[in-house]
């Protein structure tokens, strides 16, 4: 059966369209969900994808945890469901305590864009299966507030338990602590990461395709785990 | 304003308030009417259109309306040439006087792209003056029934070194990024050029482009009865009042940063949810008319709709929802607070209008009424304080036939010409110039300034800066056939071509959009302008003005590609002295599959360099004579529009059989600059080998047009040859792409490393800017 994911829109969602089209190049199918409801609406897996959620003027993602669709998905995350959160998503799944650490202003204070060249640490997350160990990727970054902060205790248990998902390597582009550029959960089903994977699928628009890895990496997480509907709803 | 207006204020607002009976009856009250920009002869005009004075709101209103930034009462005689001189086709769906020109590209799919100028307000505060252009340009291009997909600007600083650059540009690349990037969408390409005679007077042109279904077109009418007008969007606040007549029509003196309550204030957030309902509501077909309010605020947005549909309007302005209670109606007339839609809804949507609204947070409400009385007529505190023609403000505003005059250096000028200028001698020399102008301000590396843009957000962008055009794919979220078909967009303008000859100069800002946008691949089908000038009351930038339209006119004519509409920017002059005349062009093309489009570049080892067109010793206005000399004098470069066409017609083909890997259009620095940009962009390297009978001096830094670098993958230059030749166009093999050159190697002459040259372009911005 087709994997169904889903994307949440929040009102300044901007990558949301993206992220639809990269599950469906992924072979999966993508399900609109909106930030005002709770219903999860049965999907395997969720996507929270980049851009302002509330304008985001106080701080990335402080408000967006708050919003009816986190009640649920906080509690499905908890339970085991595969939650990736890009860019704005990162901020939001760090602001609502499903991820350690904080996402900051750059350390150059500027919005950066780029093709950022990328290695994946751990290829046991529900989004990494795809890759190998070590393997870099050049998946395009653009944030004006990136930058990947804890304290030093926080960093060493990430670093420890395998849970630097990606790093940045050839620069980093906000000033991020230990060049992190995504981390996941102890349980791994939950990964949030700076870079945009969405942006990196196809020839015509991206600087690669490795971005697919992402998707592709997660639709076989959810054959091998069997996660069926409905079993993470409330 | 003095305190005498003050205190009479004052006076109205808790005394007596202005109101239409009130002003009948005191015809003789004296009014600041002169203060507000109008004329001794508009007053009298405006008092006889009325029969009486005007109140304090509807003088507001006049003022504003009739301001040379909402008439365009100096340029109107001029620009009936572009409605005269343009090429039929029939692509256009909507053209010059909407809210932006819409084209027809499939059966089913339109575009619709509009330039707009936030100068003053840009100069005054940097940042939400570039910000508040980009909401600005945005809401044109949704008020047309589009879903807007991509920005762009055009962007001309003072002095580079100047501390005021260090003030203007960083605010106003954070404002466009700020704006642009959190409304979603991407931005795909522009241009920065410094030159000391924008010191004063910067120039931020912003691009919007936006796709739609044919069927989904809007207009500005407010027509039906009975039908209701809603406000949606932000409250209305103090902010911007007076922009577009104290800011944007009067040339700027000392003390001009007073003006900076004039600038107003951008909340992307709130314009991201306006797009969204909007398209919803279109979608759901809820909307008769509708309007954006940009400058003159509601002034504009209610005469305007009401005057479209030759009908009258009933407004009560208590209803419309105010960010300081504490306003006065000719404020909540004027103000030009950000993020507002006006709609015409049937009374039976409105219901439906307000959910949609509610849905995304928006706030909507029904504030007046369409009539069939003729009159715009407003109350405010149960009292009539407007009642007059809608036209008479939107329509009949005062038209000028300014008085021109050929400025009288012209010829001193012309004779003063930068091909007579001493030359770098040997090759030495030459290497030297070559790395010294590929760090100048104007042709080093803007990455510092693009990479503060989201270029990729919507995923269809194909090419973007510093690719010669930006391309997107059409995937209006589905509701487009199944064909990758893709657009490409340019902006260029050359104010120094422009001012040794404005006539040249503007058809030579149209040839340089036009071939940006072919070497994409892609068939140039439409252009909208923006033309940056002095004061109009300048007999000498008067006529620089007539001469920029007429070749702009005539250009488009040549090449078959009407102008779909466009925006006037006067009063760029700091005292006596005026920014160079800066007519921006964007061209607007389009091809059939998007993943042919051609980038700029050299990648592939082996291919082979070729130059297109020909090769004289123009340089004068060059990029040249002006970094290294600081010469600008003599006569601008041929403008060869067939040979363009031609061109066009050769990179068309080659894309669509892929006989073309790569491309390059020259113009600033010449064929020197643009094998600098094609190495650099992926740092492989080329050797090169210039003709035996060439002077490298000129070959490598002469601006002729209609010329662009094209790489041919092997096996492909004999047909690539042949095309060529169908199309009569020169072409010279130069070289091949070789990344064991390491660099630029001119053959016989010098060769520059790749690394060279990276520091010399790529440091320049963070050195200045960082």
């Amino acid at each position: 059966m087709t994997a169904r994911i889903g994307v949440v829109t929040f009102p300044g969602s901007l990558d949301d369209r993206d992220a639809q089209r990269a599950i469906r190049l992924a072979g999966a199918q993508p399900v609109a969900l909106w930030h005002g409801e709770t219903a999860l609406r049965g999907v395997d897996a969720v996507i929270l994808p980049g851009g302002f959620s509330y304008g985001d003027y106080l701080r990335g993602g402080a408000i967006a945890r708050f919003a009816p669709v986190m009640e649920t998905l906080v509690d499905a995350a908890k339970g085991g469901l595969p939650v990736l959160g890009i860019c704005n998503g990162f901020q939001i799944l760090c602001e609502s305590h499903l991820l350690p650490g904080a996402l900051t202003r750059n350390a150059h204070l500027h919005f950066r864009r780029r093709s950022q060249r990328l290695r994946v640490e751990n290829t046991t997350s529900a989004f990494t299966g795809h890759f190998d160990a070590g393997q870099e990727i050049v998946i395009p970054v653009k944030n004006g507030e990136g930058r990947f902060v804890a304290d030093e205790r926080t960093l060493d248990e990430l670093e420890g338990e395998g849970r630097v998902v990606v790093r940045y390597v050839d620069g980093n582009p906000s000033g991020a602590m230990r060049d992190i550029a995504g981390i996941s959960n102890a349980a791994g089903n939950v990964v949030g990461m700076m870079p945009h994977p969405e942006h990196a699928v196809e020839a015509l628009t991206g600087p690669s395709v490795d971005g697919l890895g992402l998707f592709t990496s997660v639709i076989a997480h959810l054959g091998r785990t069997a996660v069926g509907a409905g079993s993470s709803q409330t | 304003m003095t305190g005498t207006h003050e205190a009479d204020r004052t006076e109205n607002t808790f005394d007596e308030l202005d109101t239409v009976d009130v002003a009948s009856k005191t015809p003789d009250e004296p009014q600041p009417y002169a203060e507000l920009g109008l004329r001794d002869d508009e007053y009298a005009k405006i008092r006889d259109i009325l029969g009486r004075r005007p109140t304090g709101s509807e003088l507001a209103m006049y003022s504003i309306m009739w301001s040379e930034h909402c008439s365009y009462k100096s340029s109107k005689v001029h620009l009936k040439k572009f409605s005269e001189k343009n090429p039929r086709t029939d692509r256009m769906l909507a053209g010059i006087g909407e809210n932006a020109g819409v084209v027809q590209i499939t059966d089913d799919l339109a575009v619709t792209f509009k330039v707009e100028s936030h100068n003053h307000p840009s100069y005054v505060e940097p940042h939400q003056g570039a910000a508040t252009g980009v909401g600005g340009i945005v809401r044109d291009i949704l008020a047309m029934g589009a879903r807007p997909v991509a920005v762009m600007d055009a962007l001309r600083f003072g002095d580079a070194e100047h501390p005021d650059t260090k003030r203007v540009l960083p605010g106003v690349v954070s404002g466009i990024s700020f704006y642009g990037n959190c409304l979603g969408l991407p931005n795909i390409g522009g241009e920065v050029v410094f030159d000391p005679s924008y010191q004063g007077n910067p120039l931020v042109n912003a691009l919007s482009v936006g796709v739609l279904p044919v069927s989904r077109l809007q207009n500005k009418n407010a027509s039906g009865l009975g039908n209701v007008v809603v406000l949606l969007g932000q409250k209305t606040g103090k902010d911007g009042i007076g922009g577009v007549s104290v800011l944007a029509s009067a040339t700027f003196e000392d003390g001009d940063t007073d003006n900076r309550p004039s600038v107003q204030v951008g909340d992307p957030f709130v314009e991201k949810l306006l797009i969204e309902s909007c398209l919803e509501m279109y979608d759901a077909e809820l909307v008769v008319g509708i309007q954006d309010l940009g400058g003159a605020g509601l002034t504009c947005a209610l005469s305007e709709t009401a005057a479209a549909a030759g009908m009258g309007m009933y407004v009560d302005l208590d209803r419309v929802p105010l960010r300081e209670a504490s306003m006065e109606a000719h404020e909540v007339l004027a103000s030009e607070s950000q993020e507002r839609m006006l709609l015409i809804v049937s009374p039976e949507k409105v219901d439906d209008v307000l959910a949609v609204a509610a849905k995304w947070g928006v706030l909507a409400t029904a504030i007046g009424q369409v009539t069939d009385t003729g009159r715009l007529i407003i109350n405010w505190h149960g009292q009539t304080v407007v009642d007059c023609p809608p036209g008479s403000l939107a329509d009949d505003g005062p038209v000028y036939n300014r008085p021109m005059k050929e400025p009288n250096d012209r010829a001193l000028i012309a004779a003063d010409r930068a091909e007579t200028l001493p030359r770098p001698s040997t090759d030495d020399e030459l290497r030297a110039t070559v790395l010294r102008m590929a760090g100048s301000p104007n042709l080093a590396d803007k990455t510092w300034i693009t990479e503060q843009y989201d270029n990729m957000v919507g995923g269809n962008t194909a090419l973007s800066m510093p690719d010669d055009a930006g391309v997107l794919r059409l995937d209006n979220s589905g509701t487009v056939g199944s064909g990758p078909i893709g657009i490409a967009l340019s902006t260029d303008g050359n104010g120094r071509f422009a001012r040794l000859d404005p006539y040249t100069g503007a058809q030579l800002a149209l040839a340089e959009a036009y071939r940006n946008v072919a070497v994409t691949g892609a068939t140039p089908i439409a252009a909208s302008d923006c033309l940056n000038f002095g004061s109009p009351e300048d007999p000498h930038v008067m006529w620089q003005f007539a001469q920029a339209v007429e070749g702009l006119a005539e250009g488009c004519a040549q090449l078959n590609i009407p102008i779909t509409g466009g925006n006037v920017s006067f009063y760029n002059q700091t005292g006596m002295t005026a920014i160079h005349p800066t007519p921006i062009v964007a061209v607007l093309g389009v091809m059939d599959d998007v993943r042919r489009r051609v980038p700029m570049g050299f990648t592939n080892d082996g291919d082979v360099i070729v130059l297109l067109g020909e090769t004289y010793a123009e340089l004068s206005g060059s990029e040249w004579a002006w970094s290294q000399h600081g010469h600008l004098g003599g006569i601008p470069p041929a403008v060869d529009l067939a040979g363009e066409q031609a061109l066009a017609a050769v990179m068309k083909r080659a894309a669509e059989v892929e006989h073309v890997s790569a491309a390059h259009d020259l113009s600033d620095g010449g064929l020197a600059q643009a094998l600098v940009e094609s190495v650099l962009r992926h740092k492989v390297g080329a050797r090169i080998k210039l003709p035996d009978h060439a002077d490298p001096f000129v070959w490598l830094f002469a601006e002729s047009t209609a010329r662009a670098l094209v790489c041919i993958p092997r096996g492909h230059e004999k047909a690539f040859g042949a095309l060529c030749e169908e199309h009569d166009v020169p072409w010279t093999p130069l070289g091949i792409v070789d990344s064991s050159a390491g660099g630029i190697e001119v053959v016989d002459h010098f060769a520059i490393s790749t690394g060279e040259l990276a520091e010399a372009s790529e440091g320049t911005l963070p050195g200045l800017f960082g």
